[in-house]
């Protein structure tokens, strides 16, 4: 009886090695670049909010410091959204019969708060505490990005762990003095543009990172890269 | 068998022949492919095999309701939080180590006597992995994070603990699983090929011939086999003593007393072989009688691997007899010393004296000849070692957890019966994977018997 398999076959055995070998690959480097991409992260992405609220033209345009409505970032885990009074302040005599803000006008008259979709958002299982961050000098844009560019806010990293980590494992390389913390034009220094702490000029990030490490009293990167740091 | 048919091998010496005489080669191939191709399929192997595949079926409950509900469904807690699942893995993972001792040690030490039993016991290796693989991924609970257990680049940034052994482990096992699958495969590419010109319809021809690589048994094909074969079996050797050392090491790297003992390496391996054997013993000596291969698997070899069995239940009973002296030499007054005694006298006393009548005293009746050579008996005894291996890994698992330094963290162990479920399941998934080993793959090696035969013993020389 003839074979079923021809001898020649035997080379596409051997072949089939090799295209086994690239397509393995191939899916593993694009499931490395599905989990990092915005479709899992939400990176980059804006939600649907009640008020198309841009914090371009608030922060950048008007220079109203990020505290003005986060009032409790420097003290609490929760930097905090802004109660619809905040909003009155200013809204109470400028644009008041702007369609745009009927939402806010509506929850004013009827205390209902207004439901903003949360961006930035961490999992359950994340102890994250604003108030730590803030005193230890990691800057607001470090984190959230350029949101003083932002018409309209999105999440601008992955949130996930090896981002933390970045930071976590060399603090020194993004901390910048307290007073610059809430500065969105801050940039680290240069031999240009020095930075300066407690009159000493510093040019690079590195001396800075290291001289500000001391000066606040940064636990050492063993402690805060444990387990338990972040997942309580 | 008729011990009559005594042949003298080269040191003069009169031996059981490892082969029933009258055999050729053709006959040899007709006989063993015939099982996978001629032969009907019979009632009693449907309904085996139905059996089985139904206690698989408990198995995908018991694990499917375990993925619903978590590992609170198990009877595992603090302070036991160790339980079934690390024992039936420990006992899964040692009952694989008799194929790779067989194929690859005694192919090394050139004992002709295995080839008519290292195929058969190679697939039982690898079932065994795959039930113990089984463990280590459903005890995480949460399955879709199974590959947390491997070092793969992750968007967490970490990498598993390297100092750990439970990462070792799994380094050990896999490396096992793979080469043990590799190991065999290889070893089946002659006889794929012997099945793919024996078949008659295309279905069989087409899978077969398509397994068989386009192996045509060239005097090239053949020398390159050789090599590889000889150079796999040197690979397997060092992981057959490596794994379960490794997976002591789960144990014997903590500090908890039981476990922190420096005996357990070199007694796993032997228990791991111990069982080993035993399980080779439980499905070897019922296949030779359904399909009537008595003339193939001799008492020979049912007397050799009894024989390993005693060497090696006697090296797990230097290992029991070394944790209670040591505990004796470190003082009355000593953890290790109340550990004993909790063995000997504590709430589980009944697990502990029934492995030593398992392991230790019931086997020693293998030093009877008439007992080494009596298939019944033999497989009797295979099922009680079996037992008291496995009641070996509850003892050191369940027995060491549950009294703790500190009184008040004692508590008691008691499984649930998904912990059962599971179980047995894996035993069912065990059992139906032989059964359809033996009808889609030749259980013999045709070609390593065909050289046992004095013709080819006569063409190489």
């Amino acid at each position: 009886m003839a074979q079923i398999f021809h001898r020649s076959l035997n080379l596409y055995t051997k072949a089939s090695i090799l295209v086994a070998l690239v397509l393995g690959g191939a899916a593993f480097a694009g499931l490395m670049a599905f989990e990092r991409s915005p479709y899992i992260t939400n990176q980059g992405i804006t939600k649907p909010q009640p008020v198309p609220f841009s914090h371009q033209h608030h922060v950048a345009g008007l220079g109203i410091d990020c505290r003005y409505c986060h009032a409790s970032v420097e003290t609490s885990a929760y930097a905090n959204i802004p109660p619809t009074k905040t909003c009155f302040n200013c809204h109470s005599q400028i644009w008041t019969n702007a369609a745009m803000l009927e939402p806010v006008r509506e929850s004013y008259r009827s205390g209902k708060s207004l439901v903003w979709s949360k961006l930035n958002d961490l999992p359950d299982y994340v102890y994250f505490n604003h108030s730590i961050h803030i005193n230890k000098g990691v800057g607001c844009n470090t984190c959230h990005g350029p949101v003083d560019k932002m018409p309209l806010m999105y999440q601008a990293n992955t949130l996930q762990m090896e981002w933390c980590l970045e930071c976590h494992r060399n603090p020194e390389k993004f901390l910048r003095p307290r007073n610059q913390v809430f500065n969105m034009e801050y940039k680290q220094p240069t031999e240009e543009l020095p930075v300066t702490v407690d009159n000493v000029a510093y040019t690079e990030q590195e001396a800075l990172g290291k001289a500000l490490t001391a000066k606040y009293h940064l636990r050492n990167v063993t402690d805060i890269t444990s387990c338990s740091t972040c997942h309580r | 068998m008729s011990t009559q048919d005594i042949v003298l091998d080269r040191e003069g010496l009169a031996e059981v022949p490892v082969i029933e005489p009258g055999h050729t080669l053709a006959s040899v191939t007709e006989k063993i492919s015939d099982i996978v191709l001629v032969r009907p399929l019979s009632i009693g192997w449907v309904a085996g095999f139905l059996a089985c595949a139904s206690l698989v079926g408990v198995l995908g409950v018991a694990v499917g309701y375990l993925f619903y509900k978590g590992t609170g469904i198990w009877g595992i807690n603090i302070p036991v939080g160790w339980g079934f699942a690390i024992v039936n893995f420990v006992w899964w993972i040692g009952i694989g180590h008799a194929g790779t001792l067989i194929s690859a040690i005694l192919h090394l030490l050139r004992q002709s006597w295995r080839n008519s039993i290292n195929r058969f016991a190679e697939a039982m290796t690898l079932f065994a992995v795959m039930c113990a693989g089984v463990f280590p991924l459903i005890h995480v609970g949460r399955p879709w994070l199974a590959y947390w257990l491997f070092p793969i680049p992750n968007t967490m940034g970490v990498w598993p603990q390297f100092r750990s052994p439970l990462l070792w482990d799994v380094f050990a096992v896999s490396t096992y699983a793979t080469i043990s699958a590799v190991f065999w495969y290889t070893g089946l590419i002659p006889d794929l090929a012997t099945l793919r010109d024996r078949a008659t319809t295309p279905i069989p021809r087409f899978i077969y011939g398509a397994l068989a690589l386009g192996w045509r048994g060239e005097a090239r094909h053949w020398h390159r086999y050789e090599s590889a074969y000889l150079l796999l079996a040197g690979l397997s050797t060092p992981l057959v003593l490596s794994v379960h050392t490794v997976v002591s090491f789960d144990f014997a790297i903590s500090i908890m007393p039981g476990w922190h003992t420096t005996v357990f390496p070199p007694y796993f391996v032997a228990g791991a072989i111990y069982s080993g054997f035993a399980m080779v013993l439980i499905l070897a000596i019922p296949v030779r009688a359904v399909y009537n291969l008595k003339d193939m698997i001799t008492e020979r070899h049912l007397e050799n691997a009894a024989k390993v069995m005693l060497a090696t239940g006697l090296i797990v009973a230097y290992g029991y007899i070394l944790e209670i002296y040591m505990a004796w030499y470190s003082g009355p007054k000593s953890i290790d010393w109340f550990t004993v005694h909790n063995r000997f006298f504590g709430p589980y006393a009944g697990p502990y004296w029934a492995l030593w009548i398992c392991n230790i005293i019931i086997p020693q009746v293998l030093w009877i000849k008439s007992v080494r050579r009596s298939p019944f008996l033999l497989f009797l005894i295979s099922l009680v070692v079996l037992a008291g291996m496995w009641l070996e890994r509850f003892v050191i698992v369940i027995l060491s957890l549950h009294r703790d330094f500190v009184p008040s963290s004692w508590g008691m162990y008691y499984p649930t019966k998904w912990d059962w479920a599971t179980y047995f399941g894996t035993i069912g998934l065990f059992l139906m994977l032989i059964f359809l080993f033996v009808r889609v793959l030749p259980m013999i090696s045709i070609f390593e018997i065909r050289m046992l035969l004095p013709e080819a013993e006569a063409k190489h020389k």
